[in-house]
């Protein structure tokens, strides 16, 4: 799209800013994806025994229920986020402010808590099954067919409900900036709203929409706490099965490069069936506009509460009821002093690792638009797949290249100096930020080019036709109209962050204890109160955040 | 809004600060343990071994990847001992190059000899029956072979956590050990058939589906009834325990398949003496019976008292083959699971 389009007379000086711009970024991307270089060559480092094994016996399965999962979780999480992000940016109903931000609650809930919820909601001894029982006399489960939410639907259920935010945001994102235009042609033309609905507005937040299920994708894909629970064997639990049981961990990061596979096919596949589409442009105009709600009537108005309120009772709800209940009661116990240490790593290390991640992604995605060279655009995306593997394989592609170099620096800081500078990285919290950044860049990413996409280049040409130079076009132009997309971008990593287990239990050093670290610690030894408590915590920690991200997005309206 | 970016870095600076120096500063008497065991099951044990002895003990609990951890840290790692959860792991580390032999007169007259390796690279520490739980309304016999869980007469009566979980593993590599290849997998089938639902939660879990019908028998490690019975937490765990019994399987053949939770000493241990001390003291009576009384554990030293708990379930007869023999199999015996398709 952008191949042929050159934005900048070769004066010397700028051709230089340029390069050293470009290298900058080319190195920052060359460090995200490092850890996925490092998998690859873990995984051809290998005698290829376990291939066999692997072909035969673990593919077929796992990848049919991991597909039947990937696109579940997909085509439920793009109906509930599109359709609830339609009605609250474009009809009056009651309570619509307040579902406008509750809507993006579940997402503060780490999915192996929702996991748990659910299950404890449904189980045989929950109150669902307890009321049922009451109710029509039964004893025994044998007795009446209840629907098991340790299954692939329930997993494909559970994990919807807490990842429909994504979509929701992006496509909510896209329906204030450009809906109104789109609505009144369809309006000019006569269609009915439900028609413009699917005609136009789908289509035109087809780039979010695909931007959001792919997230979501990546997500329910490198999922293991989750998946473990509800008994869902997918191919990242194969990966585990083959690494830690089978004592292979080539084989295993040959099944992680095949989940790889499966994504980057995915964003193919997606950007292939959007090749003709053209990106719309947006200069400020559009949305200045204000904009009227259509009323509607009777029924239809309580409906749409009621479609907006299912999604955030069951996502949002049922966790933080079962979870609250058990916190009160071990609120009675007192406070454990660890919880208040765990919190404050917790926040400190998920605003590095937001501030660091967006700032990482600014670079990428400017570089890839002022210089989109085949090897920056390859290295960004192999930068901001590392969301697809698991958090502990992806800690492993970044522990040992990272404790090599410790180790060799070591050793010339001994015999030069000396002094042992001992495990300098893998020793401190460093180590932990990296990863995050690794991990979350395909959120910042995501969010901040298809932002970038959005402003038109010829910004970019007319700052340099007034002389300006590749920083001050960004600063002055750039980023005031980036800024929604960069807060978005930065909330939703400190989020993740906040949630994020198993590259975190692999890379601490000692003395770290996260929230998500203490509630595994207390889960896994069935103190699910203490647990709780700490599961509350971090779903209230990403509460504020998530008010602050809807108000960005909805002051853009105003 | 400039001001509160100007908070923001400043939080960022201290904190970055912070944990680059945190594990700097500390400069005592020490021992770093490196932990596939949950902290709060051995903390009353290390806080009793920092009482005796003035020495400190920081723990790090990792379940995945303590393997390529301690091999990518090598020389300069800070781990002075791993405790593990089961043999297979101890044997891994032994043949990783992970760890160090220790030769102690205290360990060796307390370990008897088949719980803990030959040449002095770990040590066992306690004791892990796989029993078969069954419901005492619907089960009536009260004795049972780990092989006759294949026979059709469970169909569908069969409650189990995943296959790929290391303590089935142990459980189908010494049925490797002892009937071969072939035969364990038509055994594995045969279970397979007979489970009533896809393998789903954890040993406790299976306890449950027996108390609310959805199964009569289960495979499990004996100290999870133990630590049911006893939970005072979360009481209506106590009325789940209470519907189940506890069957030995082949106490009256070979025995039952028992696994191993151990300790070895880092092979680079920066505290090589701290950490010899720590390993005695968990090799103790006193630190044996702690085991036994809160854990529900079987103690490695013969002597050791045992829980009143533990000793309600009945006499424990274990299989005898030798652990190293059984660690040989757990590859094959993960890979019959995946070719089964158990967990499905």
């Amino acid at each position: 799209m952008v191949a042929n389009f050159n934005p900048f007379p070769l004066s010397r000086s700028t051709f230089m800013q340029f390069d050293k711009y470009i290298i900058l970024a080319f190195l920052l991307a060359l460090l995200v994806a490092l850890p996925i270089i490092s998998l690859i060559f873990m995984a051809l480092a290998s005698d290829f025994t376990s291939l066999k094994h692997i072909v035969t016996s673990i593919l077929p399965r796992a990848s049919l229920t991991t597909i039947i999962l990937l696109f579940g979780v997909g085509i439920l999480t793009a109906l509930i986020g599109s359709i609830t992000a339609w009605l609250v940016s474009f009809f009056a109903f009651p309570m619509r402010k307040f579902f406008s931000w509750a809507l993006i609650l579940p997402l503060a809930v780490p999915t192996y808590i929702s996991a748990y919820g659910f299950v404890e909601f449904f189980s045989f001894t929950g109150p669902v099954q307890t009321l049922i029982r009451n109710i029509f006399g039964f004893s025994s489960p044998r007795e009446y067919w209840f629907f098991e939410i340790r299954s692939l639907g329930g997993a494909i259920i559970v994990l919807s409900l807490v990842l429909y935010p994504y979509v929701y945001l992006l496509v909510r994102a896209l329906f204030i900036i450009q809906g109104r235009v789109a609505i009144e042609a369809g309006e000019v033309l006569g269609a009915a709203k439900e028609k413009i609905f699917i005609k136009i507005l789908i289509p035109l937040a087809r780039p979010a929409l695909a931007l959001g299920v792919i997230l979501v994708m990546m997500e329910a894909i490198n999922d293991i706490g989750a998946m473990e629970y509800l008994g869902v064997k997918t191919l990242t639990l194969s990966i585990f099965s083959v690494w830690i049981n089978q004592g292979d961990f080539a084989g295993a990061a040959q099944i992680a490069l095949i989940l790889l596979f499966i994504v980057l096919l995915l964003i193919l596949v997606e950007q292939f069936a959007r090749r003709r589409q053209k990106f719309s442009e947006v200069g400020k105009s559009t949305y200045h506009a204000q904009f009227n709600l259509y009323k509607i009537s009777g029924i239809k108005k309580w409906l749409a509460s009621l479609i907006c309120l299912l999604p955030i009772l069951s996502g949002f709800g049922i966790p933080f009821i079962i979870l609250g209940n058990y916190a009160l009661k071990s609120l009675r116990n007192g406070i454990d002093i660890r919880l208040f240490n765990a919190t404050l790593t917790s926040v400190s290390l998920a605003l590095m690792a937001a501030i660091l991640t967006v700032i990482f992604a600014i670079f990428l995605t400017y570089a890839v638009r002022i210089k989109p060279t085949k090897i920056m655009k390859f290295l960004a995306r192999l930068a901001s797949i590392g969301y697809a593997i698991p958090g502990t394989i992806i800690a492993l592609g970044i522990f040992i290249p990272l404790a090599n170099f410790d180790n060799f620096l070591d050793f010339y800081m001994r015999n030069w100096f000396g002094i042992s500078s001992g495990l300098l990285i893998t020793g401190s919290g460093l180590t932990l930020i990296y990863a995050y950044i690794v991990r979350f860049m395909a959120i910042a990413e995501g969010t901040i080019s298809s932002s970038l996409q959005k402003i038109s280049y010829n910004l970019d040409e007319a700052a340099s036709l007034y002389g300006r130079g590749r920083f001050a076009t960004f600063r002055e132009i750039i980023f005031p109209l980036l800024r929604p997309a960069i807060a978005s971008a930065a909330l939703l990593v400190f989020i993740d962050t906040l949630k994020e287990l198993s590259a975190t239990i692999m890379l601490r050093p000692f003395g770290i204890e996260t929230l998500s670290i203490y509630i595994h610690d207390l889960a896994s030894r069935g103190r699910i109160e203490q647990a709780s408590t700490a599961s509350i915590l971090i779903i209230l920690v990403g509460i504020v955040p998530l008010i602050f991200l809807s108000r960005t997005i909805i002051k853009k309206v105003e | 809004m400039r001001n509160l970016i100007r908070h923001i870095g400043t939080i960022f600076i201290i904190t970055t600060i912070i944990f680059t120096l945190k594990p700097v500063l500390a400069q005592e008497k020490i021992v770093n343990i490196y932990s596939y065991r949950q902290p709060d099951l051995i903390a009353p044990l290390l806080q009793e071994f920092s009482k005796q002895t003035g020495i400190k003990t920081k723990l790090l609990y990792l379940n995945k990847g303590l393997v390529e951890r301690l091999k990518a840290e090598g020389a300069n790692s800070p781990a002075d001992i791993i405790l593990t959860t089961d043999f297979s792991r101890l044997i891994a580390l032994k043949n990783a190059h992970l760890l160090r032999k220790v030769t102690s007169e205290k360990i060796n007259n307390n370990i008897p000899p088949q719980y803990r390796d030959e040449e002095g690279y770990w040590f066992g520490l306690t004791v892990r029956a796989r029993v078969v739980f069954a419901s005492k309304a619907r089960v009536k016999q009260n004795d049972i072979t780990y092989e006759e869980l294949a026979e059709e007469k469970w169909r569908g009566k069969i409650c189990s956590r995943s296959g790929q979980n290391i303590y089935n593993i142990g459980l189908f590599a010494s049925m490797i050990a002892h009937h071969g290849v072939e035969k364990t997998k038509k055994w594995l089938k045969g279970l397979k058939a007979n489970l009533a639902r896809s393998p789903v939660g954890n040993d406790r879990a299976q306890i449950k589906a027996i108390y609310s019908g959805e199964c009569d028998i289960s495979l499990g490690n004996s100290y999870y009834a133990g630590l049911m019975r006893n939970n005072e937490e979360y009481p209506e765990q106590k009325q789940w325990e209470a519907a189940v019994k506890i069957l030995f399987p082949n106490r009256d053949g070979r025995g039952t398949h028992v696994n191993l939770s151990g300790m070895g000493m880092a092979k680079y241990a920066p505290n090589p003496q701290n950490a010899l001390l720590l390993m005695e003291f968990l090799a103790s009576k006193k630190a044996q019976e702690i085991y036994a009384e809160q854990v529900y554990e079987y103690p490695v030293l013969r002597g050791a008292e045992l829980s009143s708990t533990v000793k309600s379930f009945g006499q424990l007869k274990a299989d005898k083959i030798s652990l190293s023999t059984i660690a040989e199999y757990s590859a094959k015996a993960s890979r019959l699971v995946d070719e089964v398709g158990f967990d499905d």
